[in-house]
């Protein structure tokens, strides 16, 4: 009914995969260094150290100091050209709770009328005779009333929608200006100082992740939370998402929980024939889901 | 609201004002290549509306950018666009190709097909009349025989470069919207063509009234050789413009891709009044029957002769049926692309307000400033041929 | 050369030179310096204060609460699912204090039985389990367990036994068809519940010759559904009508 009986019990456990969810990990932490060092820097310098014939005790004390001077690094020390961001998405652990809208409209300074959402949940009925049912009341924000008897549901489940930060974003192609961008680090962003406000971003992005601020007149997004990325942070829905269905993390590296997550699931994106190319990434996705 | 829309798609982000946009430069496009007949390839018949046309063209063209502006959350930013264009962005051409459109094409071409007479006028006027018309002529006064073939030459040129300008003008707000891939109502190629034959549609139609209208109101005879031959290039115009819209549809069903069920919703519900009654049977059957009938489109005097007197009058209506018809196609490309959800799964509703930047009252305001400039225009360098100075 | 051009030609070049002009001087600073863009709209996005700690920061002074709640079943549950955005509280510890909810209304927000949550999520109906008994006194939440392990399968398997009581099946026990070791309810990834093999389990009841209730409906065995398993056609929990 539900689904694989495997993605059930996942959210029981304290397994290391749920950790992994809201854990920031540990490799966003170790790429926070003083701007103009490089890891190939580093390991130059490692491999000298070891030909010079040091003990090992010192190297782990060099290390350790640099870990130090890097160490708890604000943006100051951030290195945007070394991350490559992603989140996964595990639609069988989403318990539709709300915690994750919530917080990104605490966090994000996100107005609190129902209709702006950087983040939002569907919940999804595909009904006995094949009706599809979808609905969001206020995003999700205050769970989900009114659910159907069994009887009548083929399958059903929730569904975290976000920004995909797509790799070929149709809103940052149409913006005329240049006033919303990919960073560096493969996060959009938008210039809140400089967006015009024609609102052609909001027509172009295929997942109705924009909207238009309505005191600033500009258009607004999710941004993965930025200010909390280079402070070597998860983003606030993935921090206080309890069951692990959010996750984050490096596209192109392979030690981390986003790594993982791509490698045990299958994973698929939201309307890939458009070709935008996202960066959220779903497990256990539904055909229905659009 | 019906169904399932993303909770951001509560509010419509374009609304009256975007609507205006591209029924305006659709006026201008139109109305300059009306003007472009008559030169390039000697339609002698239309001459009289010749000079009209080409100031028509100019007063809407200084009105297009307004809507634009009015609806933009951060107005005083807009210069932006020259600062810093997207080359990757459709829309950032805009301000280039206006700039170019305006002062490249429309203005250097009146103002070499206006210099002799504003060299005339100056020269027998008195007061400020005199200094504006002087000062129009930028101080270029040769009236030889050389410098007036010159003009001749120059203005022939321009409206070379005028006529795909139009094309790229109006054909490129059709991109704006044709490009869009989220949106399958807007998402086609043929959406440039589709803007081009209707700005011609809408540009003909224009000129049409508003000469018999201001024939009327002069209490000059309408020269009906010219309204015939107008409303024959009507007829034409309409007939491609309505087969391309006829080609999209049928090729949309056809296809059935995922989004036709909540198109079809779309059609049957919330636009059913402005396509099905507004744009195909009133804007587009109805006058196509008229003119089919009266003008000298099909047999050389009409399918049925009828009186001019009459014929003025089926003009002016067909004219404004035209004229509501255009309108409804820009309501319902732009407000119809946003009925509905990019989830495919809902519907949901606009509701024009009556005041305020984005309401009914600054929508008519914008539509009627073109005529007040078109006045002044005329007052200044009337397009009548009675008023062509002679030396 | 014609009198018109030289004029126009001066007119188009003050055009052009006040364009160039004020281009150079209005484009912002740091516009191109990375890309088509400020950068130093980066620097002020990343500059935003933040409202969440991060569990990491609480950990630093509550290390013993969070040291019990990492080897508990909430060990993927952040501090501030529960006690609300905490950086106030890290930066003024004295001057900003978390609330800590305690009342009903709370911990069913995620605990709540809800079809549409995944099965073997542990989930209550509200009404029903210990109406008005506040959650902590029987849970605590930096270390959920039951108070005894739970009777009811419906416990985290809440859909699939709320559709079996709707059912023809509702009079069969979860237990009838899955052999389950109680280890299950402690660990139950690692101890799993078994599940009918053959087609001659559901045989016992279903079989023409089965010794079972006379109104329980009845299939040749040996012809029925050629050589699929009963459970490829048929949903256990919920079997068809018709």
């Amino acid at each position: 009914m539900a689904g694989p009986a495997d993605r059930v019990e996942a959210c029981l456990q304290p397994t290391d995969e749920v950790l992994a969810g809201a854990r920031p990990s540990d490799e966003v932490k170790a790429g926070v260094r003083p701007p103009g060092e490089r890891e190939v820097d580093r390991r130059e310098f490692l491999e000298q150290a070891l030909k010079a014939g040091l003990g090992v005790p010192i190297l782990l004390g060099v290390i350790r100091i640099q870990d130090l001077v890097a160490g708890d690094a604000g943006q100051e020390g951030y290195e945007p050209g070394e991350h490559y961001y992603g989140m996964g998405v595990d639609v069988g652990r989403c318990i539709g709770c709300g915690m994750c809208a919530q917080a990104c409209k605490t966090e994000n300074d996100v107005p609190l009328e129902p209709h702006y959402f950087n983040t939002w949940i569907e919940r999804y009925v595909i009904q006995t005779d094949g009706a599809v049912v979808v609905d969001s009341p206020n995003g999700g924000m205050d769970g989900f009333p009114g659910a159907q008897s069994e009887g009548e549901i083929q399958r059903t489940f929730f569904v975290p929608k976000l920004c995909n930060h797509c790799e070929d974003a149709p809103c940052v192609q149409v913006c005329p200006v240049g006033a919303t961008f990919t960073t560096e680090d493969g996060v959009v962003l938008v210039d809140e100082e400089y967006c015009i406000g024609c609102s052609y971003c909001i027509q172009a992005c295929p997942y109705g992740a924009r909207w238009f601020h309505p005191e600033k007149h500009v258009a607004a997004k999710c941004t993965f939370c930025y200010h909390r990325l280079v402070e070597g942070l998860v983003p606030a829905c993935v921090e206080v998402c309890p069951t692990g269905a959010r996750v984050f993390g490096e596209v192109e590296h392979r030690a981390t929980p986003l790594a993982r997550f791509m490698r045990l699931n299958e994973i698929q994106v939201l309307k890939p024939h458009l070709n935008t190319k996202p960066r959220v990434y779903y497990a256990n996705l539904d055909g229905e889901v659009r | 609201m019906q169904g399932y829309i993303y909770p951001n798609e509560f509010e419509l982000h374009w609304g009256l004002l975007v609507v205006l946009y591209p029924y305006i430069t659709g006026l201008v496009a139109g109305a300059f290549i009306l003007a472009s007949l008559e030169r390039v390839f000697n339609v002698k018949e239309v001459q009289p509306t010749y000079r009209l046309a080409l100031l028509t063209a100019l007063a809407f063209l200084l009105v297009a950018p307004l809507p634009l502006l009015a609806h933009l959350g951060h107005p005083l930013r807009s210069y932006e666009i020259f600062l810093t264009p997207n080359r990757k962005s459709a829309m950032a051409m805009f301000g280039f190709v206006y700039a170019w459109y305006l002062t490249v094409v429309l203005l250097l071409e009146i103002w070499f097909e206006y210099r002799k007479d504003l060299v005339l006028w100056a020269r027998s006027e008195r007061g400020p009349k005199k200094w504006l018309h002087y000062a129009l002529t930028l101080g270029a006064t040769d009236l030889s025989e050389e410098a007036l073939r010159f003009d001749d030459n120059a203005g022939r040129w321009i409206t070379i470069i005028g006529i795909p300008s139009a094309f790229l003008l109006h054909g490129y707000v059709g991109f704006i919207f044709g490009s869009v891939k989220a949106n399958p109502w807007w998402s086609s190629v043929l959406m440039p063509v589709v803007f081009l034959f209707s700005a011609i549609v809408s540009g003909i139609a224009l000129v049409l009234f508003i000469y018999v209208a201001a024939s009327l109101f002069r209490s000059k005879p309408v020269d009906m050789r010219c309204a015939d031959k107008l409303a024959a290039f009507l007829f034409y115009a309409m007939i491609v413009d309505f087969s391309l819209e006829m080609l999209d549809f049928i090729h949309r069903l056809y296809e059935s891709e995922e989004s036709i069920e909540i198109l079809s919703q779309l059609i049957q519900g919330p636009l059913f009044i402005s396509l099905i009654v507004l744009q195909v049977v009133l804007g587009t059957l109805v006058p196509l029957i008229a003119l089919g009938v009266v003008s000298p489109a099909l047999s050389d005097r009409g399918v049925s002769r009828t009186p001019a007197e009459l014929r003025r009058l089926i003009y002016l209506a067909c004219a404004t049926l035209v004229q509501i018809g255009i309108f409804s196609i820009r309501w319902n490309v732009v407000l119809g692309g946003q009925l509905f959800s990019k989830s495919l799964r809902g519907l949901t509703v606009y509701k024009p307000l009556l005041f305020g930047t984005e309401g009914l009252l600054m929508a008519s305001v914008l539509l009627f400033l073109p005529l007040v400039i078109l006045w002044l225009l005329v007052k200044v360098l009337p397009p009548w041929l009675d008023a062509e100075a002679t030396e | 050369m014609p009198q018109q051009v030289p004029r126009l030609a001066v007119l188009f070049a003050v055009l052009v030179v006040g364009f160039v002009v004020a281009r150079e001087s209005l484009v912002p600073d740091t516009f191109g310096d990375v890309g088509h863009y400020r950068a130093a709209a980066v620097t002020s996005i990343a500059a935003r204060e933040k409202s969440y700690a991060g569990h990491r920061e609480c950990a630093d002074c509550h290390d013993e609460i969070a040291e019990q709640r990492l080897a508990s079943h909430h060990s993927g549950v952040a501090c501030e699912v529960c006690h609300g955005p905490g950086a106030a509280h890290s930066e003024y510890p004295d001057e900003v204090e978390l609330p800590a909810p305690r009342e009903r209304g709370f911990c069913p927000l995620c605990h709540r039985y809800d079809p549409s949550r995944p099965t073997g999520f542990p989930q209550i109906e509200p009404v029903a389990h210990n109406p008005l008994e506040p959650c902590m006194s029987c849970h605590d939440p930096h270390a959920p367990e039951p108070p005894e392990v739970p009777e009811e399968c419906g416990a985290c398997h809440g859909q699939i036994s709320r559709l079996k009581t709707v059912s023809h099946h509702v009079t069969l026990d979860c237990t009838t068809c899955h052999a389950t070791e109680e280890q299950h309810k402690i660990t139950p990834r690692l101890v799993r519940p078994g599940k009918p093999v053959d087609r001659g389990f559901c045989g016992t009841c279903h079989d023409e010759d089965a010794d079972s209730q006379a109104d329980i409906p009845r299939i040749d065995l040996a012809t029925h559904g050629e050589d699929y398993q009963c459970w490829q056609c048929h949903y256990p929990h919920y079997p068809e009508t018709g």
